[in-house]
């Protein structure tokens, strides 16, 4: 398995990248153009800020950000929460129907979201959680929490289960064990899952379009925001997409090894 | 220190019954090895004990203490297991330290207790290692290292040294039979190896299938065995078996016609009638060529081992074949055949049900 990999796999790894890199680079170069050159797929022009500075004038970022910042790392700690001893009590004392409330779980990713769109309105309408942060927190708890519970899972059935049944000899309780043993042991897949989190939540749009307006609004709603009536800005819309994007892209950037490490988990022995 | 009583303990999963009329006394200081072939419930027992199994049936005691409902960590036990369990993000020190730490002592009892354990292990220069960067037998050592420093009642071991090399097995094995004369506590070690086995016990429990085929110390298990089971599981090449009948029944021994020839056995005939069908048993050590021999085998293979050397023969009332062992130096020629006699004070008989007949002593053996 040591053998390097032809060529042909090489150029087509690059391939793919580079298609898939294409729309963000093209919003990165649009974002530094003017309106007129915008609509022009040219690599010349001069470069200008001028779409950085409308922008900043007409919307509050930072309001935006601290927003995405807030519902995305409280979902993300919140799913953990919750998803943690789930695994937990899944993967070292699993009941009969164990793999069935995985799956059962896993199945209400398959739904459209748009399918449950009106009671969750609703609901939310009447908690009084409509454009509020929490609202949306609470709504990325829920649609991250499957994945959240797979992953946990999946890592927590790498531990050996004798570490955790030594550790019940030597007087370690439920949360001792969890706590000295179960998470030391699978750190790196469990920051590999809260960086998941972090950006699924990040990127989440249909929710917070659907659920908020000025107070809650994450990033999703402000590169929305520069899609209007009377037609797209394109410089303008590129410079906001780039700044929503440019925080978790920064991110991902920076903890890509252990995100693909996280990804991977499992799959190959 | 502790004693230990199991009184019809019983395990089962839903409707699968793995292990049932468990009773076993075992005494303070007392070193018991379960042995069995794989699947016989054996390491389920362990685990019983040790709190992480429930016991479905029957009581535990640790000294007068009902144990059955008694959470692991208060069990006063402390368990070695296979795969050495050790926490692998922990140093050795804190690996050992953990228990105590846990159980609230204070900083300058765990190092004694830590201390003091690493020095009669001979692992104090690794303390400050993780467990990835030590050797098999150092790890062993760690987890032993965990036990004592709790200094648990009973210590339980479940196959400690399968994960070893041969060597390394064997100086391990002198490392428990010392460490159990020094510590002089209750231990119970779980294997299926039965030189381990009969190298470390006091008392030898025998599993098969779920339940305990006989207790009894090692030279008690070998020269005595209750049953077909034990006599075939104990001793290493098995036991021969031949297929008999009685023939005659005598005060001290019974006579056992077999294919071409028959055998006196030192043994109880009470309960046989002359023509039962019986199964003859003699160790591969105990089986001799002799030209006078009573039935005759076809040499199939021989294998030297240096000292000694194991001759294979096929035998018409033997379906196994038999297997003697004969001094290094003679050889025999595959296909030749060759007469056998056993000393009828060192032949086993077993009835049709496989329990052995309780075997005499003949002052003149025929």
């Amino acid at each position: 398995m040591n053998e390097k990999a032809p060529i042909w796999v090489g150029v087509l790894g690059w391939a793919v990248a580079l298609v898939i890199f294409m729309p963000i680079f093209i919003i990165a170069i649009t974002a530094f153009k003017t309106e007129q050159d915008a609509y022009s797929l040219t690599l010349f022009f001069t470069p200008t800020l001028q779409s950085f500075h409308e922008v900043f004038e007409r919307s509050h970022y930072l309001s935006f950000v601290s927003n995405s910042v807030i519902v995305s790392f409280g979902s993300t700690f919140l799913s953990l929460a919750i998803a943690v001893p789930a695994a937990y009590s899944l993967a070292f004392f699993p009941g009969k129907r164990a793999q069935k409330t995985l799956l059962w779980m896993l199945s209400t990713k398959m739904m459209p979201a748009v399918g449950v769109l009106i009671p969750i309105y609703l609901l939310a309408k009447n908690a009084g959680l409509l454009d509020s942060v929490t609202g949306l927190v609470i709504i990325y708890t829920l649609i991250n929490l499957p994945i959240a519970v797979w992953m946990a899972f999946t890592y927590f059935n790498e531990v050996p289960k004798e570490i955790l049944e030594a550790a019940r000899i030597d007087g370690a309780s439920a949360w001792q064990e969890m706590l000295h043993l179960l998470l030391p042991t699978s750190l790196p897949g469990l920051a590999s899952t809260a960086l998941l989190l972090v950006i699924l939540s990040w990127n989440e749009a249909f929710w917070s379009l659907n659920l908020s307006s000025s107070n809650a609004a994450p990033l999703t709603v402000f590169i929305a925001s520069y899609s209007n009536p009377e037609g797209l800005f394109w410089a303008k819309l590129s410079a906001a997409s780039l700044l929503a994007v440019a925080p978790i892209l920064c991110l991902g950037w920076i903890a890509q090894k252990q995100l693909v490490r996280g990804m991977t988990f499992g799959a190959v022995k | 220190m502790a004693s230990m009583t199991l009184r019809d303990v019983q395990k089962s999963y839903e409707t699968v019954e793995v292990l049932r009329d468990i009773n076993l006394d075992i005494a303070d200081g007392e070193f018991v090895v379960f042995v069995g072939p794989s699947g016989c419930g054996k390491s389920t027992l362990l685990r019983m004990i040790a709190g992480l199994e429930e016991i479905t049936g029957g009581e535990l005691k640790i000294g007068d203490a009902r144990m059955n409902d008694v959470p692991a960590s208060k069990r006063g036990i402390a368990m070695v297991f296979q795969s050495y369990a050790l926490y692998p993000h922990m140093t050795l020190y804190n690996n050992m330290a953990f228990g105590l730490k846990i159980a609230g002592k204070s900083k300058e009892e765990i190092d004694v207790a830590v201390k003091r354990a690493a020095k009669i292990l001979h692992i104090d220069h690794l303390l400050d290692r993780k467990p990835k960067a030590l050797s098999g037998g150092q790890r062993q050592r760690v987890a032993i290292g965990r036990a004592i420093t709790r200094e648990p009642a009973v210590f339980l071991f479940d196959e400690p040294l399968s994960n070893l090399d041969a060597a390394l097995r064997v100086k391990m094995r002198l490392e428990f039979a010392k460490l159990h004369d020094d510590l002089k506590t209750t231990m119970i070690y779980v294997t299926h190896d039965q030189v381990e086995a009969m190298t470390l016990a006091d008392k030898i429990v025998v599993l098969s299938a779920g339940r305990i085929e006989q207790v009894g110390s090692p030279h008690t298990l070998y020269h005595h065995p209750a049953n077909r089971f034990v006599a075939g599981f104990i001793g290493s090449p098995k036991m021969n078996f031949i297929e008999g009948e009685v023939a005659a029944i005598g005060p001290d021994h019974i006579v056992v016609k077999l294919a071409g020839g028959q055998q006196t056995a030192a043994v109880d005939g009470t309960g046989l009638n002359v023509g039962d069908k019986v199964t003859l048993g003699i160790r591969p050590e105990h089986l001799a060529v002799d030209p006078a021999g009573q039935f005759q085998a076809t040499v199939t293979a021989q294998e030297s081992l240096g000292d000694h050397a194991f001759v294979y023969a096929s035998y018409a009332g033997a379906q196994e074949g038999l297997i003697l062992r004969v001094p290094d130096e003679d050889e025999y020629v595959t296909g030749s055949a060759i007469r056998l006699s056993a000393d009828p004070n060192r032949c086993h008989v077993f009835n049709a049900e496989g329990l052995a007949c309780p075997r005499t002593r003949m002052l003149a053996a025929a």
